[in-house]
């Protein structure tokens, strides 16, 4: 098991030195002058000289690296070009918004996507089976904004059921007014992406012989699919969960926009339209961080609770 | 599949029986040939000019002369529909196959050669399989500009890992087989082994996931331009569409409309049609999203 978590533990030091490389290189092969373009064209030769300065931009390239990777680890993910405030206290502002909206969203996931799933399993190439993969295709199918532009259409703008924008207030009754539609919209995309991994995952473990075995010595039915094998098929489930991360990600950055919802999705769009590079660094960063802390913790909860995993 | 078969006819027995199998794939097809249709003969579709701007026609719902109303400029919605497809297939088709065959071309190298190179390659496919798709796709296209051929780079980036993925496993299975080694006693290269006796074999697979990565990149390059990184205006695209619609959303619904539903459909018809492709073929497959 020792073995196991240092291998996985490696592979995640390594992914996030990748992915600071690439950030890295990615920022300087912009065509143009960082501190040209946040002072514009008018700006004076000196001052453009003493931002770079203050930038750190006239190093040596390998220095900057060095910089900025040591800066990374440490949390210093550098200031804001726009607001000059640190990356990292941006961030922290907005995250808890992103951070309830997609826990709910894969809360609400697992409550429909598995029950879905296991039920379209059990009861496969019939009614329920046919609707099941239907619906979670469709569901697949939604580019997330336009689900929560239907969602923001019917609800807000058609019933008047919620505001259209979600507005930052203290209440009770506000916060669940403003998650709601956002975490609906989230869910329901979670949840088809759930249901299908449950569906299938059951399908092979139902086929197993210690199913037919429980049911030989005459355990219920119900208490075979619910107990002996849902548990079985929820391993695979979870790892596709930490997988799905990456686009749970992308998709609360579209619905964020779309309900003009505070959270690292609007951050990062603001930066994109304010060409705030540093602001762009900082986040690709975090994103790498999240995803690869969820998929490591991901792994080790996997070979936890299958001990086969680590002998791979 | 058989190996007696020529490369080509087995190809063609496989993909039709597969279609047959799962008769939703059928419906998928069709839907999109339809759209692809449209988008090459748009001007007769079409009659309207997609561009034509008309400040007496602003805002207009659906009428008799524009069947799908007009935009903020006067333009008819119906005509920049049936053109925007054109981009969306275009930045899709172009995408998915160059993710297509860098993707499978890694992944059969690294599948054939085995050892440090393979792990070597496939930890890196990890490692962009990692990120967040369309964040990575963001960044890219928001440092090199909006131009179509760095949006195309951009989401072909994204989609290298799963077809090298699904090109390496059985890459190495058919390794082993006798005809490789066949091959390997006729002294031909590893270079034609690769092309022309692994690739036919695995190609229906690789097609396969090609029209569900197809959807996946018609709807990133619909994201991206809602984001405001699309092709540049005034050419139509959906997600550009949508996005110049959305600031109107509160008394012009036909604005978001019409191109959300566009995209919904033909993003349900590739998955339709990948996915009933998939069950037919491989039936192990089917658990992964």
């Amino acid at each position: 098991m020792t073995a196991f978590l240092i291998r996985r533990l490696g592979f995640a030091v390594i992914t996030l030195f990748a992915v600071l490389t690439l950030v890295f290189v990615l920022v300087r092969i912009v065509p143009g002058d960082p501190a040209q373009v946040i002072l514009g064209d008018q700006a004076s030769r000196e001052a453009i000289e003493a931002l770079r300065e203050r930038l750190g931009l006239n190093l040596p390239l390998y220095h900057q690296y060095v910089v900025f990777v040591w800066g990374a680890l440490g949390g210093d993910w550098g200031t804001s070009m726009m607001t000059g405030r640190p990356v990292i206290q941006e961030v922290l502002n907005v995250l808890p918004w992103t951070l309830e909206l997609t826990f709910l969203s894969l809360v609400i996931g697992v409550v429909i996507g598995v029950p879905l799933g296991v039920a379209a399993a059990v009861r496969r190439n019939r009614f329920t089976d046919y609707a099941a993969r239907i619906g979670s295709l469709l569901g697949l199918s939604f580019p997330p904004f336009v689900s929560a532009l239907l969602l923001l259409l019917a609800f807000s703008i058609g019933l008047h059921w919620f505001p259209v924008i979600s507005a930052k207030s203290g209440s009770l009754s506000a916060w669940v007014e403003s998650i709601t539609l956002p975490a609906i919209n989230l869910g329901l995309i979670t949840a088809a992406y759930i249901t299908r991994v449950t569906r299938s995952a059951m399908l092979e473990v139902l086929q197993e012989d210690y199913v037919r075995t429980a049911r030989a010595k005459g355990v219920p039915w119900s208490v075979v699919v619910w107990r002996h094998a849902l548990r079985n098929a929820l391993i695979p489930v979870i790892t596709i969960i930490g997988l799905y991360l990456g686009i749970l990600i992308g998709n609360s950055v579209l619905t964020e926009i779309v309900f003009s919802r505070p959270g690292l999705g609007k951050l990062i769009v603001g930066a994109l339209n304010q060409r705030d590079y540093t602001m762009l660094q900082g986040m690709m960063v975090i994103y790498t961080l999240v995803v690869v802390l969820v998929n490591l913790a991901t792994d080790i909860a996997y070979g936890i609770a299958d001990p086969r995993v680590k002998f791979k | 599949m058989s190996e007696a078969l020529s490369p080509t006819r087995a190809i063609l027995k496989s993909t039709l029986r597969a279609f047959n199998t799962n008769k939703t794939s059928w419906v998928g097809l069709v839907i999109f040939v339809i759209v692809v249709l449209a988008a090459i003969f748009a001007p007769w579709i079409a009659p309207l000019d997609p561009l034509d701007q008309n400040v007496m026609l602003r805002l207009k719902p659906p009428s008799e002369d524009n069947w799908l109303g007009t935009d903020y400029y006067g333009r008819d919605i119906y005509a920049r529909l049936v053109y925007g497809a054109r981009i969306s297939l275009i930045i899709g088709l172009a995408s998915t196959a160059l993710s297509m065959v860098v993707g499978s071309a890694i992944g059969m190298i690294a599948g054939w050669r085995g050892g440090r190179l393979d792990t070597l390659i496939m930890q890196l496919m990890d490692i962009l399989l990692a990120f967040p798709s369309l964040i990575l796709g963001l960044i890219i296209v928001a440092m090199l500009g909006p131009s179509m051929t760095n949006i195309i780079v951009a989401i072909a980036l994204t989609s290298i890992p799963p077809f090298a993925r699904i090109a390496r496993a059985p890459t190495i299975a058919m390794k082993e087989r006798e005809f490789v080694d066949a091959c390997r006693a006729l002294g031909f290269s590893d270079t034609r082994i690769l092309l022309g006796h692994i690739l036919p074999n695995i190609l229906p697979e690789i097609l396969v996931m090609g029209s569900l990565w197809l959807a996946n990149a018609i709807r990133t390059e619909a994201s991206l331009a809602f984001i405001g990184l699309g092709v540049k205006p005034p050419i139509p695209t959906w997600g550009g569409m949508i996005r110049e619609g959305f600031e109107n959303i509160l008394d012009s619904y036909w604005l978001v409309l019409a191109p959300g539903t566009a995209i919904l459909i033909v993003v349900f018809a590739l998955n339709l049609l990948g996915d009933g492709l998939r069950d037919a073929i491989d039936p192990k497959l089917k658990g992964e999203a």
